[in-house]
């Protein structure tokens, strides 16, 4: 389980829509065993940072590289083996149940062989991993916010990919589930996967996260452990927010929004 | 292993098996429809005298030269409506989508009238399915166009320009009608309305072929559609090649329909009904959704055939007077329910 995972990097990665540069310049390079949290104010550029690392979108420059690869090269089903995206959930037209949607993990899986008890067992235990076994036989369409995204991050886990990326997937979630799900990726993160989530929730970010990346304008102005990243004066250039940085009992830091 | 692991299992279990005793349930009943509707008719074969009839004589050839390719086209043409409504709903992610509710049936047919409007003999018989693939491309390609939107279909204007299209096609072919005189405009209505009378062997040959080429194609496709559902951009993550995919899958419900077309003129609200159908008695998995909408879809083929012979013989009541009794009704529903079932 512990095998490192190839390292994914990005060089001078570009994306531009129009004659606007969305992203520019980002280097970045992330292995297995750390969990990376991808930070940033409404528009900086996060999710598309996010589907350029899937390869769901091409870069305008520079590249993505997956063990020294171009992840673009691989064909699309090669890709949805190494890595899994989690998204913002969107509606079923069909009452598919919601053990049905996780299962929809193991596709990527199951091209030319049938299906087997394993694929079964490794679907059974993502949806516990997420606390969703109980939502199984329900329909998803009937599923509330949060339930939605606790068996949408089932099919996520379902697919055991190498790389992790996820686009917001405590949105939704009451604290608890919140904490549950920071705690899974960590989880992941340790067995050697290679995980990056984006957050907004910066105390949340602080609390978990080994590595903390800071996107602005699309540009990555920070990258390092939380203590370094969260400081009170980039808070304020990044974000316009006037903050005391505090310490939580665990020694990660705390930030404190200044009225 | 722990108890909620076990009673995961036991629920999988239990929808595999539902799935799959429903497609069994519908495979057992066709064949006894398949027989009844041959012995059912104007000329009647009760039971007793089967054996006697296929001995031969007079009862014989109408068994076989003329009830037979009947009852064998109406299950393939209900078939295909079927598999191609449920392709196509999986493809454009709203259970509304019948073939030809958008336009493709009319694009088929007026294909298929404008073809036998212009040619006569083996020319026309063999070139009839194809001449409505072209009309059904042309109709998915602009209703495509029209209603796709970042990655979605745009269930109204789908259905919006699936009306005005077909409207238009229909006026069309009965002006094509009114050209060729009388004769040619009964036989006009055919296209618009559907009815398997002029069935004969020459004709279901070379559609059976045609027909399970693109039945082969379409069902192979399940999978896939269910990775769909979750959206164009979650598919492509999960390893699918989104363009390609639709393109193959619309290319092959395009045939399906020609030849559902060219078969049997336009029935409407099969492709609605069949896979609908399917999804209340079983669940929406396309593995086991496209077999059980083709097999759903030839029940009703070959049911309804039976009551538009029935019903008021010796005339024939036009096929798709009969379904849109039973999927008009429906569609209005599922519309106000904006179904979620």
């Amino acid at each position: 389980m512990s095998v490192q995972p190839p390292t994914l990097e990005a060089h001078r990665l570009g994306y531009r829509r129009g004659a606007r540069w969305l992203l520019r310049g980002i280097d970045l390079r992330l292995s297995g065993g750390e969990l990376a949290v991808l930070l940033g104010p409404n528009g900086a550029g996060k999710t598309t940072l996010l589907r350029l690392l899937a390869g769901e979108l091409h870069p305008s420059e520079g590249e993505v590289r997956w063990g020294g690869r171009p992840l673009g090269q691989l064909p699309p089903l090669a890709q949805a083996r190494e890595r899994a995206v989690f998204s913002q959930h969107q509606e079923l037209a069909f009452p598919f149940s919601a053990y049905e949607v996780a299962f929809l993990g193991r596709l990527p899986h199951l091209e030319g062989r049938p299906e087997t008890s394993h694929d079964h067992q490794v679907t059974r235990q993502a949806l516990h991993q997420t606390d969703s076994a109980h939502l199984a036989e329900r329909a998803y369409p009937s599923l509330s916010g949060g339930e939605a995204v606790r068996v949408a991050l089932a099919r996520v886990l379902a697919q055991e990919p190498r790389l992790l990326l996820l686009d917001e997937p405590t949105n939704h979630l009451d604290p608890p589930h919140q904490l549950e799900v920071l705690r899974l990726l960590l989880a992941q993160s340790r067995a050697g996967r290679t995980v990056m989530a984006v957050l907004h929730d910066l105390n949340l970010a602080a609390l978990f996260a080994d590595r903390l990346l800071l996107l602005h304008q699309g540009r990555l102005v920070a990258d390092g452990p939380p203590a370094e990243v969260l400081t009170a004066g980039r808070l304020e250039a990044v974000y316009g927010l006037k903050a005391a940085v505090m310490q939580h009992p665990s020694g990660r830091p705390w930030v404190l929004p200044l009225l | 292993m722990p108890p909620l692991s076990q009673a995961l299992e036991a629920a999988h279990a239990r929808r595999l098996r539902r799935y799959r005793l429903v497609l069994l349930a519908l495979g057992l009943l066709l064949l006894p429809s398949l027989l009844l509707a041959l012995g059912l008719g104007v000329y009647r074969i009760t039971w007793q005298e089967w054996p006697q009839v296929l001995q031969g004589g007079e009862a014989y050839l109408v068994l076989t030269q003329i009830r037979l390719p009947r009852v064998l086209l109406a299950a393939l043409v209900g078939g295909l409506w079927g598999l191609s409504g449920a392709v196509l709903q999986g493809l454009f992610r709203t259970p509304l989508a019948d073939p030809a509710l958008i336009g493709m049936g009319a694009g088929g047919a007026l294909g298929a009238a404008l073809w036998s409007f212009g040619m006569s003999g083996a020319w026309m018989l063999y070139g009839l399915p194809l001449a409505a693939l072209a009309g059904t491309l042309l109709a998915v390609a602009l209703v495509w166009r029209l209603a796709y939107r970042e990655g979605q279909v745009q269930v109204t204007t789908l259905i919006l320009v699936g009306v005005i299209f077909s409207t238009v096609a229909g006026a069309l072919i009965g002006l094509l009608g009114l050209l060729g005189g009388e004769a040619q405009s009964r036989d006009f209505t055919f296209w618009t309305q559907g009815g398997f009378s002029g069935s004969n062997w020459a004709l279901v040959g070379p559609l059976a072929g045609l027909g399970l080429l693109a039945g082969g194609l379409l069902l192979r496709l399940a999978p896939w559609l269910n990775a769909l559902v979750l959206g164009e951009r979650e598919a492509r993550m999960l390893g699918l090649d989104v363009v390609r995919f639709k393109r193959r899958a619309l290319w092959g419900v395009a045939l399906a329909v020609g030849v559902a077309v060219a078969g049997g003129g336009v029935i409407a609200f099969v492709g609605l009904l069949a896979p609908q159908l399917f999804r209340w008695l079983a669940g929406p998995d396309h593995r086991y959704a496209l077999p059980g909408a083709l097999l759903l879809g030839a029940l009703l083929g070959v049911w309804s055939d039976l009551l538009a012979r029935l019903l008021a013989a010796p005339l024939e009541v036009p096929l798709s007077f009969l379904t849109a009794l039973v999927g008009g009704p429906l569609f209005l529903w599922m519309l106000v329910q904006r179904v979620r079932l």
